[in-house]
C-alpha cells in the first residue's frame, strides 16, 4: 500500500516508437493489467491495449512482460521483486498496430481453413454418445482462450517467419480437438501434412511452457498428429494392413483457398 | 463531410454484437438466404459469453428424467417473480433442449453423463440438474462452438469495429453507422435489419463482473432510435463475486460452486442461508442442516437454501455484512474445501480453482473462498415481440442480455445462455421474415449519418476538455452508492440528479491522441451510452414503488400486488429525458398460469398441466 513501481511500456505504432516510463501507483493484489490500465486512466488516455474479462478467461491481454509472453490479467505484481521494473511490450511474432496491441488476423485466417466439425450418424434411439474418458482428451484442446501466445513463442512463426508452411500450436491443437472428437468423421490428416505443417514443429514445447490453460500441446495434440501422419504415410504394416482390407485412406490433400 | 466518400457495406442483415446472441442470430439469419455481417467491438470469440461459467439450462432430463418443460418454465416464472413475459419463458423452456443438442452436432463438447449423454447440474432455483455445462467454463464452449462453426456460414465478421449509432428510412431501421479501432476511420453500415446483441452496462457500477465491454450501447442505441425498454430496474447483482484482493473485486465466482455443493457461512461459522429462506419457497426448500445434507442423495430431501435465487442470496449476504457478521474483507465466506475432495473440486471447478490460486493465492480445495455481491446482469433491456424478437421499430430485433422480457425480476442462474441460443435464433427467423416482406430497400439520409459522425469527431476535435475515464469513474460510484441491491426514493433522485449533472459534463469530454486505435476516444463514446443506461435504470427504478426480485426498495418493502401487473416501459422524451409508462401485462393463457402457480406436486402428478401444449 502506499507504494509506486516503475513500468516501460512500449508506446508507437508501425511506423516505429519506444518506450515510456510511468510510476504507478500500487495497491495490494494488483496484476500488470491492473497497472497498464491505470497509467491509461490517468495518464496516456491513449494508450492502447487489448483486454476484456480480466480473469485469465477470454485470452485478450496477451503481452511481452519483462521478455516473457503472459497475460498481463494473470500476472501478479508481488511475483516480482519488490523493486523490479517492469517492461511491458507487445507480441513480437505479429505485426505491430499501436503500442501492446498487434494484428492477430493471420490466427482468424488460419482458423478458418481448417475443415470444420461434422458429425455422423446418431445411434439407434437417435441419440450422439459420448462418453466421459472418451471426451477428456478433446476438452483438454478446448480450454484454449485463443491467447496466442504459443503462437508468438513457436520458432517456426517467431524466428523463422513460416506463417506460409506452419498454421503453428494453436491450431494444431484445434486440429487435435477435431481428429480426436469421437462423433467427427471429417478426416484431416493429408492437410495436416501438406498445408497445416505438422512436420515443421521441431519439438521444443516453448508453447505448452507458456501455455496459461497448461494444455499440454505438444505432447497431446502436435505429438499424436504427427504420428497419425507417420502412420497414413509411411508405415509399411499399416499399408499391408490398408493393401489387405482394402481401405483407402486419402493422402492427396484437397485444395483450401485462403480467405484474405 | 462527404457521405458517399466513406466506406460503406450492404446487408441484409447486420448484427451487432457477436456474443451467444449475435453470433446465433448471425447463423440463423445466414441460415435463410440473408446477407449478414456480425459487427463488435472487440476480437471475435472474446465477447462476455466467454465469462459464462455454470453452464445452460435445458430440461432435457438426462439426469433426473422427471425434468420437464413446464417445471423449468414454472422455475423461470417463480424465479423473476411473475414479472416475466409469459410467452418469453414459455418458448424459452420448451425450445432450449433443442438448441443445447444442436450445440452438441455443431461441436460442442459437454460434460457427459454414465450413459454418454449430456450431463446436467444443479443450479438455483432449478428443481432439477438441468444446465448442461463443461465444467465451469461453458461460456467458452458455447462461444467457440459458434465461432467455429459460424465463419463457416458465409456471414461476414467485422471485428474491432464499434458501431456509433442507428439509421432510420422514416420510421424503419436502415443500418448502422460505427468505427474500426485499428484505424479511427468510419463506416456505414446500410442493412434491412439491424439485429442488436449487444449485452448490458455493468460497467455502469464499480463492482462488477462485468468487462469494458459492457456499456449499455445497444440500450442508448435503440432508446436514442425511438425504441422501447422495458424491466429497466431490474438489475441483477450476483450474490458471489471475489471481494478480495481489491484489484479483482467483483469478478465473478460461479454459482456452479453452490450448485455442486458449496455451503455460505458467516464469520461466526453460521450457516445463515436457512434464516432467508423466502415464504414463497419455503415448501421446496430444506430448513434444517441435517435435510440440505442429505440432498441430493436422497430424493425426499429438499434443496439447500444456498440455492435460492440469486436477489435472495445476494441481500442476505448484505445483509449479514450490515449486521457485523461480515467476512474480513466485506463478504461472506463460500465454502466447498469442507465439502467436496480436492480432486472432485479441481475437476469440475477447474477455472474458479485456478482464478482463485492466481489472483487471490488461496486454494479452494483447502480453504473458504470470501465472496460478495456484484452488478453481473441486466433482466431488463429492449423490449421485443417474444416470438420475432422485433422492437417497436420496424427492422430493428434484440436479443440476448440486451432484450428484456425472459427473466422479469430476476434471472435463473444458467437461464442466461439458453436464453442466448433460443432468442438469438428466434431473432435470426425474425430478421429473415421481415427482410423477406420488405417490397423497397430502406435508404437513410445523409444528415443522420454526419451527425453521428460528427459527435464522435467532436470528442477528438475539441482543444480541451474532461478525461472520460475519471468521468465514468464518477459514474460508477455513483451507482454503487445510490442504485445499488437496496435502494430508496431518495437515494434515486440523487442518482438522477448527478447523472443529469455528468450529462452535461460529458458534452465536453476530451479524447487526447489521434483516432488510431485510441481507447480513449473509444471511452469516450461509450460514456454516453452508460450514463444513457444509468439515466433509465434510477428513473425506472424510482416510479417502482415495491420490492420485487432484484429491485428492493427499503422505503417499499415487499411485494406489492397491484405492481404484479405492470412492467415499466421506458423511452425517450421529446426533451430528451426518459419517460416511464406502466404498461399492463396481457393475460397468459389458461394452461400457462395453471402451470406458473401450481403447487409442485400437483403439477408432477399431472394433476395440472397435463392439457398443455408440447409444441410452441
Amino acid at each position: 500500500m502506499g507504494s509506486e513501481r516503475t513500468f516501460h511500456i512500449w508506446r508507437g505504432d508501425a511506423s516505429g516508437g519506444e518506450f515510456k516510463t510511468y510510476r504507478v501507483p500500487v495497491d495490494q493484489g494488483m496484476v500488470v493489467l491492473d497497472a497498464i490500465l491505470r497509467v491509461q486512466a490517468t495518464q496516456a488516455n491513449d494508450l492502447g491495449v487489448r483486454w476484456n474479462c480480466k480473469a485469465g478467461k477470454c485470452g485478450s491481454c496477451s503481452m511481452e512482460i519483462n521478455g516473457k509472453p503472459r497475460l498481463a490479467c494473470m500476472t501478479r505484481l508481488n511475483t516480482f521483486g519488490p523493486d523490479t521494473e517492469i517492461t511491458v511490450q507487445p507480441l513480437k511474432t505479429f505485426p505491430l498496430i499501436k503500442d501492446l496491441v498487434t494484428d492477430v488476423s493471420w490466427n482468424y485466417r488460419q482458423n478458418e481453413r481448417i475443415p470444420p466439425f461434422k458429425i455422423g450418424e446418431p445411434g439407434p434411439d437417435g441419440q450422439y454418445r459420448m462418453y466421459q474418458e472418451d471426451v477428456d482428451r478433446v476438452q483438454e484442446f478446448r480450454k484454449c482462450i485463443e491467447c496466442f501466445l504459443c503462437q508468438d513463442v513457436c520458432h517456426v512463426l517467431r524466428d523463422r517467419d513460416r506463417k506460409d508452411a506452419f498454421v503453428g500450436p494453436r491450431f494444431m491443437a484445434r486440429l487435435a480437438s477435431l481428429e480426436m472428437h469421437p462423433l467427427d468423421v471429417e478426416d484431416r490428416i493429408p492437410e495436416i501434412k501438406a498445408i497445416f505443417g505438422s512436420g515443421m514443429c521441431n519439438i521444443t514445447r516453448c508453447c505448452t511452457e507458456v501455455c496459461p490453460e497448461h494444455i499440454q500441446i505438444t505432447d497431446n495434440a502436435i505429438i499424436p498428429l504427427k504420428e497419425r501422419v507417420v502412420d497414413r504415410y509411411y508405415d509399411p504394416l499399416q499399408r499391408l494392413v490398408r493393401a489387405i482390407t482394402g481401405r483407402k485412406l486419402r493422402t492427396r490433400p484437397r485444395k483450401l483457398p485462403m480467405k484474405s | 463531410m462527404n457521405v458517399s466518400e466513406i466506406q460503406t457495406f450492404e446487408h441484409d442483415v447486420l448484427v451487432i454484437g457477436a456474443g451467444g446472441a449475435g453470433l446465433c442470430a448471425a447463423i440463423e439469419a445466414s441460415a435463410q438466404g440473408m446477407d449478414t455481417a456480425v459487427v463488435c467491438k472487440s476480437l471475435l470469440g472474446k465477447a462476455h459469453t466467454v465469462m459464462a461459467e455454470g453452464g445452460m439450462a435445458a430440461a432435457m432430463g438426462n439426469v433426473d428424467a422427471r425434468d420437464n418443460w413446464k417445471i423449468h418454465f414454472r422455475d423461470t416464472m417463480r424465479g423473476g417473480k411473475f414479472l416475466n413475459q409469459w410467452r418469453m419463458a414459455e418458448l424459452h423452456a420448451k425450445l432450449a433442449p433443442e438448441r443445447v443438442r444442436e450445440l452438441e452436432r455443431w461441436g460442442a463438447v459437454f460434460d457427459r453423463t454414465k450413459d454418454g449423454l449430456i450431463a446436467q447440474r444443479n443450479f438455483g432455483g432449478h428443481r432439477y440438474p438441468r444446465l448442461a455445462h463443461v465444467g465451469d467454463r461453458t461460456g467458452l464452449e458455447l462461444i467457440r462452438t459458434l465461432q467455429d462453426h459460424g465463419v463457416h456460414q458465409g456471414i461476414t465478421f467485422h471485428m474491432e469495429c464499434t458501431a456509433l449509432g442507428l439509421l432510420k428510412d422514416g420510421d424503419r431501421i436502415a443500418g448502422a453507422c460505427a468505427y474500426w479501432r485499428e484505424t479511427g476511420r468510419f463506416v456505414i453500415f446500410r442493412a434491412k435489419a439491424v439485429i442488436l446483441a449487444t449485452g448490458g452496462a455493468g460497467k455502469a457500477w464499480r463492482i462488477t463482473s462485468n468487462s469494458w465491454e459492457y456499456t449499455g450501447d445497444g440500450f442508448a442505441m435503440a432508446y436514442d432510435a425511438g425504441a422501447e425498454l422495458m424491466d429497466m430496474e431490474f438489475t441483477q447483482f450476483h450474490p458471489t463475486g471475489m471481494v478480495w484482493p481489491p484489484s479483482v473485486r467483483g469478478t465473478l465466482v460461479t454459482e456452479g460452486v453452490r450448485g455442486e455443493g458449496g455451503i455460505l457461512k458467516n464469520s461466526e461459522g453460521e450457516r445463515f442461508m436457512f434464516r432467508y429462506i423466502p415464504e414463497r419457497f419455503a415448501p421446496e426448500t430444506a430448513d434444517t442442516i441435517e435435510e440440505a445434507d442429505r440432498w441430493p442423495d436422497d430424493p425426499n430431501a429438499r434443496r439447500p437454501p444456498e440455492l435460492l435465487t440469486r436477489d435472495v442470496v445476494a441481500r442476505a449476504i448484505l445483509a449479514e455484512v450490515k449486521a457485523g457478521r461480515g467476512s474480513p474483507h466485506g463478504g461472506a465466506f463460500l465454502d466447498i474445501a469442507s465439502r467436496r475432495p480436492a480432486d472432485y473440486i479441481k475437476r469440475k471447478l477447474p477455472s474458479m480453482y485456478h482464478q482463485f490460486k492466481e489472483l487471490a493465492e488461496l486454494d479452494i480445495t483447502k480453504e473458504p473462498m470470501e465472496v460478495g455481491p456484484t452488478m453481473h446482469y441486466f433482466m431488463g433491456g429492449i423490449r421485443v415481440d417474444p416470438d420475432t424478437e422485433m422492437t417497436n421499430v420496424p427492422g430493428l430485433f434484440a436479443c440476448g442480455e440486451c432484450a428484456a422480457g425472459l427473466h422479469g425480476a430476476n434471472r435463473l442462474g444458467g437461464n442466461s445462455l439458453s436464453d442466448l441460443i433460443v432468442f438469438g435464433k428466434l431473432a435470426g427467423t425474425g430478421a429473415a421474415e421481415y427482410v423477406r416482406s420488405l417490397s423497397s430497400s430502406p435508404k437513410a439520409d445523409d444528415e443522420q449519418i454526419t451527425a453521428i459522425f460528427r459527435a464522435a469527431t467532436d470528442i477528438l476535435n475539441r482543444e480541451s476538455g474532461e478525461n472520460p475515464y475519471l468521468l465514468h469513474e464518477e459514474l460508477q460510484d455513483t451507482m454503487q452508492e445510490l442504485v445499488g441491491i437496496v435502494r430508496t426514493g431518495e437515494q434515486l433522485s440523487e442518482a438522477i440528479e448527478r447523472i443529469g449533472v455528468l450529462k452535461k459534463r460529458a458534452q465536453n469530454l476530451k479524447a487526447h491522441g489521434t483516432s488510431q486505435y485510441n481507447p480513449g476516444w473509444h471511452e469516450a463514446i461509450s460514456v454516453h451510452s452508460l450514463l444513457t443506461a444509468a439515466d433509465i435504470v434510477a428513473h425506472a427504478a424510482l416510479v417502482r414503488e415495491e420490492s420485487r426480485g432484484a429491485h428492493t426498495r427499503l422505503d417499499f418493502e415487499g411485494e406489492r400486488e397491484e405492481w404484479g401487473k405492470v412492467n415499466l416501459v421506458v423511452r425517450k422524451g421529446a426533451d430528451g429525458r426518459p419517460v416511464v409508462e406502466k404498461v399492463e401485462r396481457t393475460p397468459p393463457p389458461r394452461y400457462l398460469e395453471e402451470i406458473a402457480y401450481a403447487k409442485i406436486e400437483e403439477l408432477e402428478s399431472g394433476k395440472v398441466g397435463a392439457d398443455a401444449p408440447d409444441g410452441v
